[in-house]
């Protein structure tokens, strides 16, 4: 199965492959979440929810669902 | 006298935009809202050098010209309407030197749009910090455009981008990049279409939501080419448009910046690693809120003591000073009172109103919504409700237009209908008088006060009511509406004193001056009522009462007073106040107190200013309120007319109670229908009656 972003664990990186899910908001893309970018989960909340990201140098939140949507690559430190 | 230069400030939000701003106008700024709208409307005036002016305008932080929220609609409207009179004959665009990549997007946006375009780099400072190096001729080469690199902490490359500001018409306006390329048929067809028109105009014009005067609109989907695209179509062009802006944008900065990281101290990772953890954040969290009441308290009630004899002297000076007369007494009875009442609170307000600003200029802010975004989820709310809900304790308006960024429109309209529930500080007067009347002065095992602690719960009683409430219009309210969330972590910050200081003195001044003048009406209409009646029971009084005391053989002064207070009970606002008296009886309420509970649906704080103006009426002694309403009695029972029940009632009534015109008017226009403010005013008020009701029953 593919990973997506929600799979992620605490100080995993990973590799933003697609992001052509309807559910993504443009804003998203905006700050950058693009396919190509690196990714980092930072910090969890409790319940896993929202997720704390760096993504390519910009620190955002979002929620899991969304997170549900953005298929990625981990990557093997 | 030469033209002003239009200037507009865009960029994203976070990036210290305000902190430019207030660098180039200083103090030489006004804080309007744009017409029908309550987006504030930041603008100034800024002197360049050879006596030139240029008219700056502080645009919403946005981070593209696809407007999602109001407040970025703002932007794109003046971006694209030329006749308006805001038009920039220049565009800054403010970034901060570690998110360059993420400002340029809408920076090629607006290049796009030839406008000519600047590009500030703020923060230069932090540049060796964060081990960033930046190739300026290469970037302004690349980017066809002028670089002002400026640090407005340390205050250097300001009079630099005052200089290119001034030179604005030296800006080339080539475009960047051809966004047509991203679907090269349909652009085609739309500039064959309108062939006058800028092709990315259009193109704004179609993707957005926007207003733009509607004809422009029409005339677009009058051809039949343009509706053929679906929504999902438009949003893949835009995301395909989206990612074309950052592959140039990557080109540029792989030459123009070098970031080595390992040059970069993380003191972020470090902070989030305990301000974000799951339980070290939320004890943070707690302390610092609780911190921020206890300075509020602690701090204001020194200068809190000192304007209230102020105005009690003041008061006492106008009746020495000035000959007896209708215009004294308007003064010393209706107009200095009133005022004591709102002033007195000024401390208190520009305390919560500081702690605010600070925790939103350090960064904090961001950390509070991600923690409280599942917590608040549960009772429909979003993490970004935590900021109206804290800002709510200064004042229920700016905190309801707080709410704009809250993308789901179902957890932003409920956020709006439960903050009025918040105990914003217009209220505190009116607790802490009644507090200070019906709870004793004394201290639970001999530490935590009484009143401190009854302050407390009705703080807490706010805020559990508003999240309950939030619970069941969560289950009530059938609106579907996309429920994303997305929050940007902005990196940590210390406050700069100038932002701080600016926002703390614009937002009193406003608050103070909206609610000043609306006392100041109320308590001249409310003096004149008590002064002046119909009919013979007023005009005689003097008689009357002589007559029916005359075998009582009452002293003068005791005379006196029956005298006025059977003139108040037949004035126009006793005629009044007794027709609604027994509406309000069954609460342990007079129809003095019920005047004052009808004026504060003006605004709330007017309560004490009432009481003050009409017991003041007709007195020749003046007093503190204080004291003057601790002497009033209940005429039924011959007590203390405040007294537990009566006040546990009354305090009761004033947390439920939607009492404030303002706030009404600010949630008719957010939600754009006279429904929900109505719902608001019915429901809260109907539910207040009904327990300040039950609790006096109880208590009495």
């Amino acid at each position: 199965m593919q990973d997506t972003l929600a799979h992620l664990k605490r100080g995993e990186r990973g590799i933003i492959t697609d992001v052509s899910s309807i559910h993504i908001p443009l804003k998203l893309l905006e700050m950058g979440c693009l396919p190509g970018n690196s990714v980092e989960l930072v910090q969890l909340a409790p319940f896993h929810d929202p997720m704390y990201l760096n993504i390519n140098g910009t620190h955002l939140a979002i929620r899991k669902e969304t997170a549900a949507h953005i298929l990625i690559d981990k990557v093997t430190l | 006298m030469s033209k002003q230069i239009n200037v507009a400030l865009i960029g994203n939000p976070n990036t210290g935009k305000t902190s430019v701003f207030n660098a180039l106008t200083g103090l030489n700024q006004k804080v309007g809202n744009y017409p029908g709208i309550t987006v504030e409307k930041k603008e100034g005036i800024c002197k360049l050098p050879r006596g030139v002016k240029a008219h700056i305008i502080d645009l919403p932080g946005t981070y593209s010209l696809n407007a999602s929220s109001l407040d970025e609609n703002v932007v794109i409207e003046l971006l694209l309407n030329r006749n308006d009179k805001d038009f920039p004959d220049v565009a800054v665009v403010v970034s901060d030197v570690e998110n360059l990549k993420r400002n340029l997007l809408i920076f090629t946006q607006i290049k796009d749009l030839e406008i000519p375009t600047l590009l500030v780099i703020n923060m230069a400072d932090r540049m060796d910090y964060k081990g960033i190096s930046l190739d300026i001729d290469y970037l302004e080469e690349h980017l066809n455009t002028k670089i002002a690199l400026i640090s407005t902490r340390k205050n250097t490359g300001i009079d630099n981008l005052k200089h290119l500001i001034a030179n604005y018409k030296d800006i080339s306006v080539t475009p960047c990049i051809n966004a047509s390329e991203i679907d090269k048929t349909y652009f085609e067809n739309l500039r064959k279409a309108f062939p006058n028109q800028l092709i990315y105009k259009l193109w704004l014009v179609i993707t957005q939501d926007v207003n733009f005067g509607k004809t422009d609109r029409k005339q677009i989907e009058a051809v039949d080419d343009f509706k053929t695209k679906s929504k999902a179509d438009l949003k893949r062009l835009q995301q395909k448009e989206t990612i074309k802006r950052y592959q140039f944008i990557n080109n540029v900065l792989k030459l123009g910046q070098t970031i080595d990281v390992s040059q970069a101290k993380d003191l972020r990772s470090r902070l989030d690693r305990v301000l974000t953890h799951k339980i070290w954040g939320y004890l943070i969290f707690f302390v610092i809120l609780l911190t921020i009441f206890q300075a509020i308290y602690d701090w204001s009630s020194i200068p809190q003591d000192f304007i209230d004899s102020m105005f009690t002297s003041l008061s006492q000076w106008t009746k020495d000073i000035l000959p007896q007369g209708a215009f004294t007494n308007l003064l010393a009875e209706g107009i200095i009172p009133g005022l004591g009442g709102i002033v007195i609170f000024i401390p208190q307000i520009a305390f919560l109103f500081l702690f605010i600003a600070v925790l939103e200029e350090s960064g904090y802010m961001s950390r509070v919504v991600f923690l409280m975004d599942r917590v608040m989820r549960r009772f429909g709310l979003s993490g970004k409700s935590v900021v109206p809900l804290i800002s709510g304790t200064a004042c229920a308006i700016p905190a309801i237009m707080a709410t704009r960024n809250i993308e789901s429109w179902k957890e932003r309209l409920i956020t709006i209908l439960v903050t009025p529930f918040i105990t914003c500080a217009a209220r505190l007067p009116v607790y802490l008088i009644i507090i200070s009347l019906v709870i004793p002065d004394s201290r639970f095992m001999g530490l935590l006060s009484y009143q401190a602690l009854t302050l407390m719960l009705l703080y807490l009683i706010g805020f559990l009511t508003a999240v309950s409430s939030a619970y069941i219009l969560n289950k009530i309210l059938k609106i579907k509406s996309k429920t994303y969330f997305v929050v940007e972590m902005p990196n940590y910050k210390l406050p700069m004193f100038k932002n701080v200081a600016i926002t703390v003195i614009e937002k009193t001044k406003s608050f103070v001056f909206g609610a000043g003048k609306i006392i100041l009406a109320i308590s001249i209409i409310l003096w004149f009522l008590a002064s002046y009646g119909p009919g013979e029971q007023f005009n005689n009084a003097e008689n009357i009462v002589k007559t029916e005391y005359i075998s009582q053989n009452l002293s003068n002064e005791l005379l006196q007073q029956k005298i006025a207070s059977h003139k108040l009970e037949h004035s126009f606002i006793g005629i009044t106040g007794r027709a609604i008296e027994p509406s309000i009886r069954p609460l342990g309420y007079d129809w003095k107190i019920g005047i004052a509970i009808v004026s504060s649906f003006a605004a709330r704080e007017v309560f004490v200013g009432t009481l003050a103006t009409i017991y003041s009426v007709g007195s020749d002694d003046v007093d503190t309120i204080t004291n003057r309403m601790s002497k009033e009695i209940n005429p039924i029972t011959g007590g203390p007319l405040f007294n537990f029940a009566s006040g546990i009632s009354l305090l009761l009534f004033y947390a439920f109670a939607m009492q404030c015109m303002s706030t009404l008017a600010v949630v008719k226009r957010e939600t754009n229908s006279w429904k929900w403010p109505t719902l608001q005013l019915v429901i809260m008020t109907a539910f207040a009656y009904i327990v300040a009701l039950i609790a006096f029953q109880l208590l009495k």
